[in-house]
């Protein structure tokens, strides 16, 4: 068979396999966008009379109210309105669906089930990342998979495991690191555990540990002929970002504790400092720059830079051993000296004589950085109910074969036409009858909140 | 038989991010071979040791968890007979990866133009902190700089106060994870098309691409113009963000989409059933979401976390307890998916530690050995990868530990 090559002539590593994407939230999402970045079709099933929430946004049809109380990157829609396919525009996904293809079907129903048995024929991988149950209670199991289609490789990727007390728990990222220890680990060394944002790093190292799984097991497959079914409890993934916390109380029996922006290495100084800032915190226009010394050399270059304050050459922060001893001391001291300065400028001064050091972004400078932009960092992509946007680029750079965002955020079946006529060989007259069943269609379910 | 079984990674990575996406490779089955200067990885002397920091170089549980799986071999790569042997390796591996500072590998005379004349398909990875090219390339980072900068740390934390970073080293964790995708993705390319090329990561990029909000944040701010507060979200739903209870913590995120579910975990207590919670303006009114928090927090305070779970778990709702690393140690849901696994070290004897990744039905993730001892594999792989005998007599006797 021909494959099309969407993006023009260079090969991508992983051209020519398809994969069918049941995936909610983030975790699933971001590894199909880095399967589908290296070359592999992503095709997404989307059910227009269901919505999972945090996946296509918050709700179908959030109102105004709910997108203005809402954190910015959950409500800050397109020139913030609802319009008329909320769906299409939430930036909570939408970086996360370039390169993808979707069409719309209830696979409920006998019919959309065919349509997705067709699809799976001509399939080499499915992923999913749904609550425990969810698959199951729709027939998708790696039984039925595997009758259809007996190389497949199915990834599941249930939050604590499919097996054990906690098979049945709901989680997103920041539930299961919870679990994991992280929110007891991360934060301010002397507020209690409420001071945290909710965050999902477990997100990112599965997410990108299953598009990393699937190649393997495509890699298997091509010397072996195998499929198989892969699970990442995304719980126990998520443990290697914990890993000094994990060996110190299994080698020491030691439990670490929050500590705030120290090393957990313990090189200091090692912080965030406040900069000068056009605004306060609550304009979102405070500034800070974070400084770490990880060698007596850095330390010796920091006080260059700070002008040899007579401070700085006291016994207390002699060595680093005496400097981990008097760290507030030192940090409220170093914070007095870069209130007064800009934030990128300290940066290129710091660097220049050898200390790490760089702003804390927010998010709407890291389009002004000239780096980033020297990088050609930022892909600009244009979906037809957004308009037009830079949105951030790929993680690496293949030389060969670039990764290419050829496929703006898939918009709610936009590609009915492609998936059912092209691919699964479908007549007029069938398309039709699943159109008027409410299968093919590109909004919501109007009962759909 | 493992998936990656087949391939040999020469492995000139150090610290923690390019270690960890070479120990991903050789988890499922690649011949990790770690490249090591005299003195070796600078992660052999980062905590948590084993008791006491004796200098040995081997007593790191960082190091150890990030190089089990692979073998050492001491290579000065300023020295001919070390460029030289490098390179020897180099055509027979499928995959190089390297962690130097940008023009180090050039300098030393094993950059790309050199590798790539020598086996054309053969890809080199370069990790570095800001990439090969462009202003910042030779700036430094730590896991708080390189955080700060390029991922979400801005949000982090309560509006009045600085951000605040998460915890250890995860961010370069996530990175190597990136790291670990684009290596496999090099090896499809040179496996089906003989394409070898030199792959340019920047540790900055793998956090501003990142799916841990920095996507969300920046497209918003595109879309809409606004911006991300830094808060921290407690007690702002219904009931939404972490929470005291009787023996810690626990955490609430989306409730306010379930109301009815929340009341069945609660188990209908009548204050929870007042008309007023259910209007759903009234559930975006700060005073009633105060109101009702009140009452929910003294729910909370009589439960402990694994009450509180259980109870969540059953309404189907979206909650985590916050556990100690000695919780998760002792907790028998991941005890008895065998989650935890023993490697036995020379010197320092049996460790425990969390085990596979993930789990595939086939060709999966294995611990085949231990992290090695420094230059402990130098005689064997040179013997193995059939360098001839006068320059692996050279390399051995020009300094190994």
């Amino acid at each position: 068979m021909i494959w099309p090559r969407p993006w023009g002539s260079s090969h991508k590593p992983l051209e020519g396999y398809r994969i069918v994407d049941l995936c909610v939230v983030w975790a699933g999402p971001f590894a199909t966008m880095l399967l589908a970045d290296l070359g592999a079709e992503v095709i997404k099933p989307e059910n227009p009379f269901v919505f999972a929430p945090m996946t296509r946004g918050p709700m179908a049809r959030p109102p105004k109210v709910l997108l203005d109380n809402a954190t910015a990157w959950m409500g800050g829609l397109p020139r913030n309105e609802p319009g008329p396919h909320p769906w299409n525009y939430s930036p909570t996904f939408v970086s996360l669906y370039r390169n993808k293809k979707s069409f719309t079907v209830d696979i409920r129903r006998p019919e959309g089930r065919e349509a997705l048995r067709r699809l799976i024929a001509q399939s080499d991988v499915v992923y999913e990342n749904n609550a425990t149950g969810t698959m199951e209670k729709l027939g998708v199991t790696y039984d039925w998979l595997r009758s259809i289609r007996p190389d497949i490789i199915f990834v599941r990727v249930p939050a604590y495991g499919s097996t054990g007390p906690y098979s049945t728990a709901r989680a997103l990222g920041v539930h299961l690191e919870g679990v994991m220890g992280h929110t007891l680990l991360r934060g301010y060394d002397d507020a209690d555990p409420s001071a945290n944002t909710a965050i999902y790093s477990g997100d990112y190292l599965a997410g990108a540990q299953g598009a990393f799984a699937v190649m393997a097991a495509l890699w298997h497959r091509e010397k072996t002929g195998e499929g198989q079914l892969i699970e990442i409890a995304q719980a126990e993934n998520a443990s290697a970002m914990f890993t000094q916390a994990i060996l110190d109380y299994t080698m020491n029996g030691i439990v670490q504790k929050a500590i705030g922006n120290r090393d957990i290495f313990g090189r200091y100084p090692c912080g965030v400092y406040p900069a000068k800032s056009p605004g306060t915190a609550e304009e979102m226009l405070d500034r800070w720059i974070s400084i770490h010394c990880t060698t007596d050399e850095e330390w010796e270059a920091l006080v260059r830079v700070m002008g040899e304050p007579a401070w700085a050459r006291e016994e207390r922060f002699a060595t680093n051993d005496a400097r981990a001893q008097n760290y507030r001391e030192l940090d409220r001291l170093i914070g007095e000296w870069t209130a007064t300065q800009d934030d990128y400028d300290l940066m290129h001064r710091l660097q220049a004589a050898g200390v790490p050091a760089a702003p804390v972004l927010e998010a709407s400078r890291v389009f002004d950085d000239p780096h980033l932009r020297a990088r050609d960092f930022f892909k600009k992509q244009t979906q037809l109910d957004a308009g037009t946007h830079e949105y951030m680029g790929p993680m690496w750079k293949f030389p060969e074969t670039p990764v290419e965002f050829y496929q703006p955020p898939v918009m709610l079946g936009e590609h009915n036409e492609y998936v059912y006529r092209d691919l699964l060989g479908y007549s007029d007259a069938e398309i039709e009858a699943l159109r008027a069943a409410g299968h093919i269609t590109m909004e919501y379910a109007p009962d759909v909140p | 038989m493992q998936a990656f079984d087949d391939i040999t990674v020469l492995d000139l990575t150090h610290y923690i991010a390019g270690p960890y996406a070479t120990r991903l490779l050789a988890d499922f089955g690649a011949n990790v071979i770690k490249v090591e200067r005299p003195g070796g990885d600078p992660a052999r002397r980062l905590p948590p040791f084993k008791g006491e920091d004796d200098g040995s170089g081997e007593r790191s549980g960082l190091f150890f968890y990030l190089n089990c799986n692979k073998r050492s071999i001491v290579l000065d790569l300023k020295s001919d007979a070390g460029r030289e042997t490098l390179l020897a390796l180099a055509d027979k591996a499928d995959l190089v990866v390297e962690s130097f500072r940008p023009g180090v590998m050039d300098r030393l005379g094993i950059g790309w133009d050199v590798l790539h004349a020598r086996k054309p398909s053969l890809p080199l990875i370069s990790i570095s902190n800001f990439g090969q090219t462009g202003p910042y390339r030779d700036y430094k980072v730590t896991e708080l700089v390189l955080y700060g900068f390029a991922g979400e740390m801005y949000t982090m934390g309560l509006t009045e106060r600085e951000p605040v970073k998460m915890a250890g080293t995860a961010a370069l964790f996530e990175s190597g994870s990136a790291i670990a995708v684009a290596c496999a993705g090099a090896l499809f390319a040179s496996k089906r098309f003989g394409i070898g090329q030199h792959v340019d990561i920047s540790l900055a990029e793998t956090h501003f691409g990142g799916v841990d909000r920095r996507h969300a944040t920046t497209i918003a701010y595109q879309f809409s113009g606004r911006k991300t507060l830094r808060q921290a979200g407690a007690g702002r739903g219904m009931p939404q963000g972490i929470y005291p209870c009787a023996d810690g913590w626990v955490d609430f995120t989306n409730a306010n989409l379930y109301p009815d579910r929340v009341i069945d975990m609660l188990g209908s207590p009548e204050w929870a059933l007042d008309p007023k919670y259910a209007d759903p303006l009234n559930r975006l009114n700060p005073e009633i979401i105060d109101e009702w928090n009140a009452q929910f927090m003294l729910w909370c305070i009589e439960r402990t976390r694994r009450e509180i779970w259980a109870e969540a778990r059953r309404a189907r709702l979206l909650c985590g307890p916050l556990f100690t690393t000695q919780d998760l140690f002792e907790d028998e849901h991941f005890r008895n998916r065998g989650f935890w696994t023993k490697v036995l070290h020379p010197l320092m004897g049996e460790i425990e530690m969390h085990g596979r990744p993930l789990q595939m039905s086939a060709g999966g993730w294995q611990l085949r050995r231990p992290a090695p001892l420094l230059g402990e594999h130098t005689r064997e792989v040179l013997a193995e990868m059939r360098i001839p005998a006068p320059l692996a007599s050279t390399v051995i006797q020009g300094g190994q530990p």
